[in-house]
Formats: structure tokens, sequence, C-alpha cells
């Protein structure tokens, strides 16, 4: 088992026939993902890396019966792009893009929320079972199947929390980027209650950083809710108030979304939170040798 | 992006908002020349800087002479303002806004945000205007109103006239409140804004609602969309290092330590700053330069953290991804050499193709720190700091 996918997830690539559609897709084939094809309005009628290409979702769905996507479109439709794979059917959404404009994606969040579709992202990595389905930008030979569920909102600091559980033999369930956007689709406690539900995911990590108050509400459902051993990390404990650092939604505002109160929520309920970035496969470790 | 407050409140009143007369200004010549067109005997003088607290530092001046007037003019132009939201160093008054004085019966708290909890547009008011929202916040949050505005419906009448009553206003006043909450709604839809506030919101002793201050926040990643707004950028408002790396399309955030970073992912710029911190030193920067950072960017990263005269020692900290140790490894010695890096380079790979990354930096016979580790990395760079 895992989370949202598996070996037997379809995907369709959206935005499959660019540069980026283009080079990851080639990256999650060699990975073993089943991608059944792609969209480039257009392009339909096409064949790209082996695979149709489609005008529409719509027509995609109907044609390959894909249950998931993965978009690489550039900001200015990717919100679109989002709505069309929801309505087109698609269960989870994986929105890669950078810089959406963040009224679009309050749109896009008022429309899901009728839909049902999972959104992965925007601004992500993506997300991957280990040997069995990668969607996203994520360096896939770091990764090895096992026991670790990992949730973040940062790229980058989600390949050190694999690189450390691969090294220590652990391995990873599944690894969920949910992304660097103040408005974005999974949240922290969407993918703590899969990983609790989950019998292949043994412990959890979780990534957090600045900025808003998502940590602090995940800490109260990690005490309420879940038995498995959690460790964290908070990046931006030196981080000046008032700018925002790199992510859209990386800043500290008034008092709030401050990394010394989600680190304090974290320890209250129960989680190992890593002082260092180079400690959060230690942490984990410490957290399933003390739940054992 | 932040608007200064004369344009925002060009904003204002281009969607039927009262704001004070007044005239923005380069010189004191044209500050006099102001006054006179505005008349009467008392004038406000307001440094036009991207930044909070301009009254407390002395950059709103209420001046009741014209020789006054030109004074205060010729004090604030071409002269750094630090107050305590951009100490230490400030930013340059290159403007003034000049406006008549009004006569104020109450002031008003009055702004827009996306909301991240609710994911949806607020509407915070408070009938304590002119303090800060944190203020308020804290010594009387119960003073504080919400309204959450449906993205399908906008912001409602209801919703107004509700504020409107619980801010205490009545007659006349209602109506233009619910008038001038829904154009300000309107603007901040139809503009793309991350934030607009108005603070204060007064009522006037003749009992009509005006804008006396206004700040304004557009959405960066709108900006493609909103060229009219982008083209009322302020470049100087900005750290000229921070400006030079947005032209560079890099992520980078001056500080005040003297360890300068380079990392790629935001997070893990985040992290690094952490670890420095952890391990005694204090990063100079933060700098993201993305994940498909070429020999180019790095070697332009390379500039923008030297330009800072406080870096005594630079860490790159990469975990190479889809992006190849090797590439970045060529970027560095490029970089490097073409720069001519004075200071001790500290370096950390990690990632696709590490041995062969860490392999070029070796033979490169650049006197180039190579570390085991992200622990390693951060106290090497912390000693070669001191």
């Amino acid at each position: 088992m895992s989370i949202l996918i598996n070996q037997d997830t379809k995907l369709l690539c959206q935005g499959f026939t660019g540069k980026q559609g283009t080079f990851h897709s080639e990256q999650a084939i060699a990975y073993g993902t089943k991608l059944v094809g792609g969209v480039t309005p257009g392009k339909g009628g096409q064949t790209h890396l082996g695979l149709p290409v489609f005008n529409t979702m719509r027509d995609a769905v109907r044609a390959t019966a894909a249950n998931a996507s993965v978009i690489y479109v550039p900001p200015a439709f990717a919100a679109d792009s989002i709505m069309e794979a929801a309505d087109a059917g698609i269960e989870v959404i994986v929105c890669i893009t950078e810089g959406i404009p963040v009224l679009d994606m309050l749109k896009v969040k008022a429309a899901l929320q009728a839909n049902g579709a999972k959104l992965i992202g925007p601004n992500c990595p993506g997300v991957i079972t280990p040997g069995e389905c990668k969607i996203g930008i994520m360096p896939g030979v770091i990764h090895q199947k096992g026991k670790v569920g990992i949730v973040s909102r940062s790229g980058t600091l989600t390949y050190e929390a694999v690189h450390q559980t691969t090294q220590l033999g652990l391995g990873q369930s599944t690894c969920v980027g949910i992304g660097g956007d103040p408005i974005k689709g999974l949240d922290f406690i969407d993918c703590l209650e899969m990983f609790e539900n989950d019998p292949q995911t043994e412990a959890i990590i979780m990534v957090g950083e600045i900025g808003g108050n998502r940590e602090e509400a995940a800490a109260e459902y990690i005490r309420d809710h879940v038995a498995k051993p959690v460790a964290a990390y908070i990046a931006g404990q030196t981080a000046p108030k008032g700018k925002r650092m790199g992510h859209a939604g990386a800043i500290i505002s008034g008092g709030s979304g401050l990394a010394a109160d989600k680190i304090r929520a974290l320890e209250a309920a129960g989680a190992i939170v890593a002082k260092s970035p180079a400690d959060i496969g230690a942490a984990i470790a410490e957290a399933i040798k003390r739940n054992s | 992006m932040n608007l200064h407050e004369y344009q925002a409140k060009t904003l204002l009143r281009e969607c039927g908002i009262s704001t004070p007369r007044g005239i923005a200004v380069v010189s004191a010549e044209q500050a006099g020349a102001a006054a006179d067109e505005l008349g009467g005997d008392a004038w406000v003088v307001k440094a036009q800087i991207h930044a909070g607290g301009r009254g407390k530092a002395g950059g709103v001046r209420l001046v009741r002479s014209r020789q006054a007037l030109l004074e205060a003019a010729s004090d604030l132009l071409g002269k750094n303002l630090v107050t305590y939201q951009n100490a230490p160093d400030g930013q340059m008054v290159s403007r003034l806004l000049v406006e008549e004085t009004l006569e104020i019966s109450r002031e008003i708290y009055l702004s827009l945000t996306v909301d991240r909890e609710s994911e949806r547009v607020v509407l915070v008011a408070s009938g304590s205007g002119g303090m800060e929202i944190e203020e308020i916040a804290k010594t009387a949050p119960e003073k504080i109103l919400r309204e959450v505005c449906d993205p399908l419906w906008g912001l409602q009448d209801f919703q107004c006239r509700d504020l409107a009553f619980g801010l205490g206003l009545e007659g006349k006043q209602v109506g233009a409140f619910s008038a001038l909450a829904k154009g300000l709604y309107r603007l901040f839809i139809a503009s793309d804004l991350s934030m607009v506030e108005i603070n204060p919101l007064v009522v006037t002793v003749d009992g009509s609602l005006v804008a006396l201050d206004c700040k304004i926040g557009v959405d960066d990643n709108a900006l493609y969309r909103r060229r009219v707004l982008a083209e009322l950028r302020d470049a100087s408002q900005d750290d000229p290092k921070e400006a030079a790396a947005r032209e560079a399309d890099l992520n980078y955030i001056a500080l005040s330590g003297t360890i300068g970073c380079m990392v790629n992912g935001a997070g893990l710029a985040m992290a690094t700053m952490d670890l420095i911190k952890l391990h005694g030193g204090m990063p100079a920067n933060f700098l993201d330069v993305g994940g498909g950072a070429t020999a180019e960017t790095v070697a332009k990263a390379f500039k923008i953290i030297l330009s800072d005269t406080h870096v005594k020692t630079i860490l790159v900290n990469i975990f190479g991804g889809i992006m190849r140790c090797d590439i970045i490894a060529e970027g560095i010695i490029t970089a490097v050499k073409e720069v001519g890096v004075s200071v001790p380079v500290v370096v950390r790979l990690e990632g696709t193709n590490v041995d062969l990354g860490r392999k070029m930096l070796q033979d490169s016979g650049l006197s180039i720190i190579s570390a085991d580790g992200l622990t390693d990395a951060a106290k090497r760079a912390v000693a070669a700091a001191q």
C-alpha cells in the first residue's frame, strides 16, 4: 500500500509537448510510471514520446481512463488546467507550476470543493510512491521503497528528508510535496490522515516552514488523531519578518507564522522536531525507537 | 510589489473613494506650487517610501505656513528615512505627497487581504483606526470585525451594512460605507491586489468618509496581466542587491550576517540560514538559485553575494535533483574564475552525479573547500568567516 498513487495509477501530462512536460515525462516513463498520454491543445492526434497527444482532457480521459494528471503549463494557464482536469474526472491532480496568481487559486479551490478531486500543489515537486509511480520533478534515484511517509512544503528539503531516510535504510512509503504557495490543494492534515490509515507507512516526517499556521493545525491533529511516530523540521527560524522567503507562502506577517511557534506546537503534540535539517533522519529514527 | 501612497490613492479615487486633495512632488519648489494650488493655510507633507511607521519617524509633517512647508520638503527630500519597519538602513525619499488638511471626527481601520485559513478574500475593519492592526489585535481583539467574501458572489451589501453598523456608523454614512467597501473589493479583484489597507479611513466633521492613508500590495504573480500596475514599480525602494537579483530571476533577501549563501530551493535556503546560526554564524542573505540553475545564474548569484561587503565567506549548498552535480560544479568553477572570488568558498554537493561533481571541484585547483554533508558545510563556513 501507499497513499494517493501506486503501480496502477494511470497518468496524463498537461503541457505534454512543452520543454518541461517532455523532460519530466521521459523521467517518469524511465522510472516506471504508467504515463498513458498527454494534452496539448492543437496537437491532438499526434504522438509524443510514443504516447497519444489529445486536444482536451475530456478526450484524453475518455480514451485512456486515466485517473491522475500532472500539470507543467505556464502560470497564466495553470488554474484553467487544474479545472479542466477536475472537470474531466481526474482524481489526483498534481500541479508543478510556480507563480499562479492567488486570486486564480481561490476560484480553483472553491471549484474543487464541489468536485472532490485531490489537488497537490501548485508550486510543488509532486508526489512519488518509490518503486511504483513518480509524478513530478523529484529525482527518482534518491528514493527507496520503505516505511516513512513524508509530507513537505519545500521541494529540496523533501529531497534531504528522502536522502536521509534512504541512508538509514528506512525508505519511504509515499512522499508528498504539498507546495510553497499560501493557497494550495492537499494540506498537512490531509496527508497525515492518509498516512495514519496506510498500512505501509510506519512513521511520518513533516517538513514545514514559516508563514501561516497550518503546522500548528497539523500539530493539533497529530495530538488527537495520529498514533504513528512523527518527526518534523521547520525551516526559517532565522528569517526576518515581513520578507517573502522565495515561496509565496513563506512570510512572517505581524506576529504570526513564526518558526518558534510551530516547533513549540509540534513538540507539545509529541513530535520530535529536528533542530537541524541534517538531523531529520535521526529524528524519525528516534521517534520510531521511542514508539516501539 | 508595493505601491506608494500617492499611487494607491490615485487607484482609490478611480474607484470612487474620496481621499484628501493632494499633489505628489519631487522638489521643494514643486511642493510650494502644490500648496498654492491646493490653497488653505495648513498642509500635510508626507514622505513617499515603501514602509510603515513614517509618522513616528518624522516622515509625515503638519505645516502651518508656506515657509514651514518648504523647510519640511527640503529636509525630507533626498535623504533616507528610517522607520522601525525598514531599520537600520531606511529608504530614499525622492517624492513627497502634499495634501490639504481635514477636520476629523473619528478614525476607522479597513483592509482587504487574502486569508490563508479560510482561503477567501477577507475584509477586516475596526473602529480603532490610526493604530496598527497588530496593535488592535493585541489590545482590543473584540473590536476587529471580519467579513469573508465568497469568490462567486463577492462582497454583499448585507455584509457591508453589518460592518457599518458594527463600526457605529449612522445615517447616510452606512450607505456611503457600503459603496466604499464594495468599490474597494472591486479594485482588489480587478487589480489582483494582495493587500489594501486604508488606515485611517476618517469620518470628517461634515460626515464624509475619506481615505487619509492607503497601502497597496499587488500580487507579484499577477503582474503579467496588470501591466499598468507593473509600471508603477519603484526599484529605488528595494535593496539594490535584491533589485539586481530580481533582474537575474533569483530570489535574494539581504540579511545582516557575514556568510553568503547560495542554495537551490527556497526551503533548503531557509534551512541553510538556520544551520549557519545553529553553528554560531550569521547568514548574510537568503538566496535561492532555483531548480534550473546554469553556470550563468551561478555566476550572477556570486556577483550579487559578493557585492555585499560584509560577506567573509560563501556557502554553496546544492541538492542536485534533476540538476546534476557535475553541471553545478562546472558553474561554480566558471563563476569563481570569472568573478574573481576573494573569500573562501565552502561547497556542499549532494544528489545526482555527486562524486563527479566533487572530483571536478577538487581537480579545479581553485581554493574551494569541499564539505561532507550539511553539518560539516555549516561548521566549515562558520570557521572560515571568523
